[in-house]
């Protein structure tokens, strides 16, 4: 291994010339940063200055660079040295932007420049320029679980886009819930009229497809492995079992139908005449063309009742909290099924919000026009009596108590999704059962949930199933990255990610296809996955040092840690999203990636230039998420806001990778206080490693008994969830945090 | 009891939604209404309904004929178009609320002390004999069709607009005994008669 030979670039364009003492700063970078070989560049991002640093890694034997310039997030293009580490002092985003060009600023905002090329200086020596993961697969197949419109689709576009694809559905037919309706609710103009399902055509093309194979009456047995590699055993309910290697996986199991039978009071269990839409769409599709007649004594049906929101988006135990999306174009559609064979009977919609999703607007309309009556009310009660149905409701616009009569009652029941088991509720009531020895585990019944098989029987150590978030829904990033679950390389798409009809899941089930594939493509590579796309790190531990305390096989997010015989963790490089989560979270701090470890981010703190306690200066401490609060801070300075001179901002990956060391090792050093930026956590999170923001959250909790041994005050430290439009925030929160730390006073341990 | 009305009731039986449909003006427009209520927030007189259009549609989607034809809300309406303006559906609300109220009329169980029912009515009788309105006339007619003490009463309060409307020539006190119509009044009574039986029997209501 040859020597580490580290270069120093000081760029002067874009103002920080004029605003800044270069020299000193040169200066700095030699003499407290130790690097041999310091330039100053007039305009370093362009085709000379990159050229100048291009040369010094070619002829001069540089292996790390530090460009003292603009912000880590500017210019990556003409700062992308693949072969070399590279760090970045923020000049220009990180001090100038920030802070007014006048005299009695200067020299502050120079200080402010000083300490981020002794921060960039010590970071670098830390760093290694990563090498891609060894341990790469080499599958491309894509797996699909679930032959309904949703994994048909997800197989059929995979195949399309030059993917081989495994579909295996548990039961002994193509086409889910789709397949079981009579027509479904129009997909194209004029979005007028019932259309065909389209699911034979769909079936068709995969039958046709020698890219997908098709294993009916099957479920998947196990997986084991990481993306690029994963093994599955896929077994047939003959007991035969195959075992295929996949790249990547598409969980598409979907959803059951809310069980009627929980809602005695509309009268379903009491009458057959009584029924919810699946059956109804039976009954059409037995009719055919012809009028349906009533399941009790076949009378043909003259009036009709669809009960919307019957179960859901009610707050009752046993009901679905939730909206279903689809079932008020379903009921739309089912009126007109109606009204399309005889416009005498007649149908009415009872509905308390009707909610049309996609061009459902026109289809609500041609409804009206069909002349489905809609009435805006409450069903409160379904009685039989003289051979009809009773639905007593009240009307919501009347203000007053009805009565509906009719032949045939239609409740529109909602989805509950087949996520299979909840490992999170599973692994609480281990824990629980670990502790008291109790013998009534603990029975979740606040979700309603139907499957308590396994879909994908993972071999993982968190768990056989993918986290579920809410009601029972698979987690994923709602807004960034809906497909992705929390384990690498297995995508959802769906009614078992949301609640949605057809078309969403057509689409839906299109864009997991596309993940899976790109996952595919950089597992291969030795790449990770989103949000750190491409990027070739991946955490390794001392081994002599762990003490096996399992809490980053825990709390990973993304299940990507095993542990071995003696309880060591076992990291799959290809599982893992690089967030740091565990490196956050070892309290022996064992674990590092090459370019990110305690060190790196504990030597920028350790080498700012501490004022004494007389210069009232104080130092503020800023950890910032590098996907929002970062360039959130970046934003502001772009808008030139302002904010104070004292503080030093240090980007980490995600705040889950922040280990306490560094909050303690900061006030021990002089620090005044210690501001923490990250996502929003909590069931909408919007942190970008999910459970990250949350985790320091909790871990920032507990830092308090440390302050109080400190004999320190609990507000040196705080936490504060920002999202990458705080533009105006940031720096407001900087400043007013700056004047609080002026009134508690300064940091006691300065000087020690 | 009105024999067009029984003659009505026993059509349609129950689907008082269909009745308005065939033969209110523009009746067809009611099953389209989502119940937004933009219609009733919109109406500046809207707090002195029984029941703003959105719930007029509603109580005709519920059948409640009687309810319907018999309230004095439709004849609230001042034909401010603000409904129409704003109605996301585009339904001609202004339109329906006087088609309503045209038909309760016709079927006789509008309300009869009704202002607006009795306005409309002079005003009619006063256009159609003549062709051109005799102003004159029908401000009497006004003025003391709550009897002569009322109508003095009124006359009374109102004299300084009259005189004051006289001396600018703008009435003419002459016109009770010499008003002048069109050419042909009596070529216009047939044409309005003819007009008449033509809506008539398209809604079924000729006798």
């Amino acid at each position: 291994m040859s020597e580490n030979k580290t270069a120093v670039y000081v760029c002067k364009g874009c103002g920080i010339g004029d605003r800044l003492d270069t020299d000193q700063l040169a200066n700095i970078a030699e003499s407290e940063g130790k690097c041999s070989l310091v330039r100053q560049h007039d305009f370093l991002c362009n085709a000379d200055g990159v050229n100048t640093i291009r040369n010094d890694i070619d002829s001069e034997a540089v292996t790390h660079v530090v460009i003292a310039a603009c912000s880590r997030r500017a210019k990556t293009d003409a700062f992308g040295f693949d072969d070399v580490a590279v760090g970045r002092a923020n000049l220009r985003e990180g001090v100038i932007w920030v802070r007014p060009d006048s005299e009695e600023a200067r020299e502050t905002t120079q200080e402010m420049a000083d300490d981020y090329v002794r921060m960039a200086c010590a970071e670098i020596q830390y760093m290694k320029q990563p090498e891609a993961n060894q341990n790469a697969g080499t599958h491309k197949t894509i797996l699909v679980v679930g032959g309904g419109i949703s994994g048909i689709t997800a197989a059929v576009e995979s195949s399309k886009a030059g993917y081989a694809a495994l579909l295996v559905e548990k039961s002994g037919q193509l086409g889910g819930w789709a397949a079981k309706l009579h027509k479904r609710v129009p997909n194209s103009e004029p979005f007028a009229d019932p259309q065909d399902t389209g699911v034979h055509d769909l079936i068709k093309l995969v039958e046709d497809d020698n890219n997908i194979t098709v294993f009916l009456n099957s479920t998947v047995t196990r997986t084991s492995g990481a993306p690029g590699q994963f093994s599955v055993d896929i077994s047939a309910e003959s007991g035969d079992t195959v075992t295929e290697n996949v790249g990547s996986i598409i969980q598409a199991s979907g959803f059951s139908n809310y069980d009627a039978n929980q809602l005695p009071e509309l009268g379903y269990g009491k009458s057959p005449d009584v029924v919810d839409q699946a059956q109804l769409e039976e009954l059409a599709r037995q009719a055919g063309d012809g009028p349906m007649t009533r399941p009790s004594d076949g009378k043909e049906i003259e009036s009709v009742v669809f009960v919307q929101c019957a179960g859901q988006r009610s707050e009752k135990p046993g009901h679905l909290p939730y909206c279903s999306g689809h079932c008020c174009n379903t009921s739309i559609k089912q009126a007109m099924y109606f009204k399309d064979t005889n416009p005498d009977v007649d149908t009415m919609v009872m509905f308390d919000d009707l909610r049309t999703p996609g061009n459902g607007e026109d289809f609500y309309r041609s409804a009206q026009r069909k002349g489905v009556i809609f009435t805006k009310g409450k069903a409160q009660q379904v009685d039989a009596a003289n051979g009809q149905l009773q639905v007593n409701f009240r009307d919501m616009i009347l203000d007053e108590d009805a009565v509906a009569n009719a032949d045939l009652v239609v409740l529109a029941t909602g989805q509950v999704p087949n996520s299979g088991v909840d490992i999170e509720a599973t692994a609480a009531a281990d824990a629980e059962d670990e502790s008291a020895e109790s013998e009534s585990a603990a029975e979740d019944t606040q979700e309603v949930s139907v499957s308590v098989d396994s879909i994908l029987n993972l071999t993982y150590r968190q768990g056989v199933d993918l986290p579920h978030l809410r009601h029972g829904f698979s987690d994923s990033h709602f807004i960034c990255f809906p497909y992705e679950t929390r384990r690498s390389g297995i995508y959802t798409c769906g009614p078992v990610r949301r609640p949605m009809d057809i078309a969403q899941t057509q689409e839906d089930a299109t864009g997991a296809a596309l993940k899976a594939i790109q996952a595919v493509e950089n597992a291969v590579l030795g790449r990770a996955a989103h949000p750190r796309s491409g990027d070739l790190s991946f955490p390794s531990f001392r081994r002599e040092g762990c003490t096996q305390c399992k809490r980053c096989t825990v709390e990973c997010p993304f299940g990507a840690i095993d542990e071995d015989e003696q309880r060591y963790p076992v990291f799959n490089e290809s599982r893992c999203r690089r967030c740091g989560t565990c490196m956050g979270a070892c309290p022996v701090r064992v674990i590092s990636f090459e370019n990110y470890s305690v060190d790196t981010v504990g030597q920028q703190i350790k080498n700012v230039d501490m004022p004494d306690e007389f210069d009232e200066k104080p130092r503020l401490l800023v950890l910032a998420c590098e996907n929002d609060a970062y360039p959130a801070l970046d934003m502001a300075a772009q808008q030139g806001l302002e904010y104070s001179a004292f503080v030093r901002i240090v980007p980490v990956r995600c705040l889950g990778s922040v280990n306490t060391i560094w909050i303690t090792d900061a006030l021990n050093s002089g620090y005044d206080g210690v501001m923490l930026m990250g996502c929003k956590k909590g069931d909408d999170y919007q942190c970008h490693f999910v459970r990250g923001s949350e985790l320091a959250h909790e871990r920032m909790s507990k830092i308090d008994d440390t302050l109080q041994q400190l004999q320190l005050e609990p507000e040196r430290v705080v936490t504060h969830e920002v999202e990458i439009t705080d533009i105006h925030r940031v720096p407001t929160l900087i400043n007013e945090y700056a004047a609080k730390i002026d009134e508690i006073g300064m940091n006691p341990f300065k000087g020690f | 009891m009105n024999d067009v009305n029984t003659t009505m009731v026993d059509k349609y039986r129950n689907d008082f939604l269909k009745e308005v449909e065939e033969n209110v003006e523009e009746g067809h427009w009611v099953k389209m209404c989502m119940q937004c209520g933009v219609c009733s927030g919109s109406c500046p007189f809207g707090p002195h309904w029984d029941h703003p259009p959105q719930e007029i549609f509603m109580m005709i989607r519920a059948g409640k004929r009687d309810e319907v034809l018999t309230t004095e809300s439709m004849w609230m309406c001042t034909s401010c178009y603000n409904c129409i303006v704003r109605c996301p559906r585009e339904l001609p609300i202004t339109h329906i609320m006087h088609g309503l109220a045209n038909y309760a009329h016709r079927l006789g169980i509008a309300p009869k002390m009704n202002p607006t029912r009795r306005f409309s009515a002079i005003f009619w009788n006063n256009i159609t004999k003549t062709g051109r309105v005799n102003e004159l006339a029908l401000s009497l007619k006004l003025y003391f069709m709550d009897g002569f003490g009322n109508g003095v009463k009124k006359a009374l309060a109102m004299k300084k607009v009259g005189i004051g409307m006289i001396k600018t020539k703008r009435l003419n006190p002459l016109a009770l005994v010499n008003h002048k119509g069109v050419k042909n009044p009596k070529e216009l009574h047939t044409l309005i008669k003819k007009a008449r039986e033509i809506e008539d029997r398209r809604k079924g209501l000729a006798s």
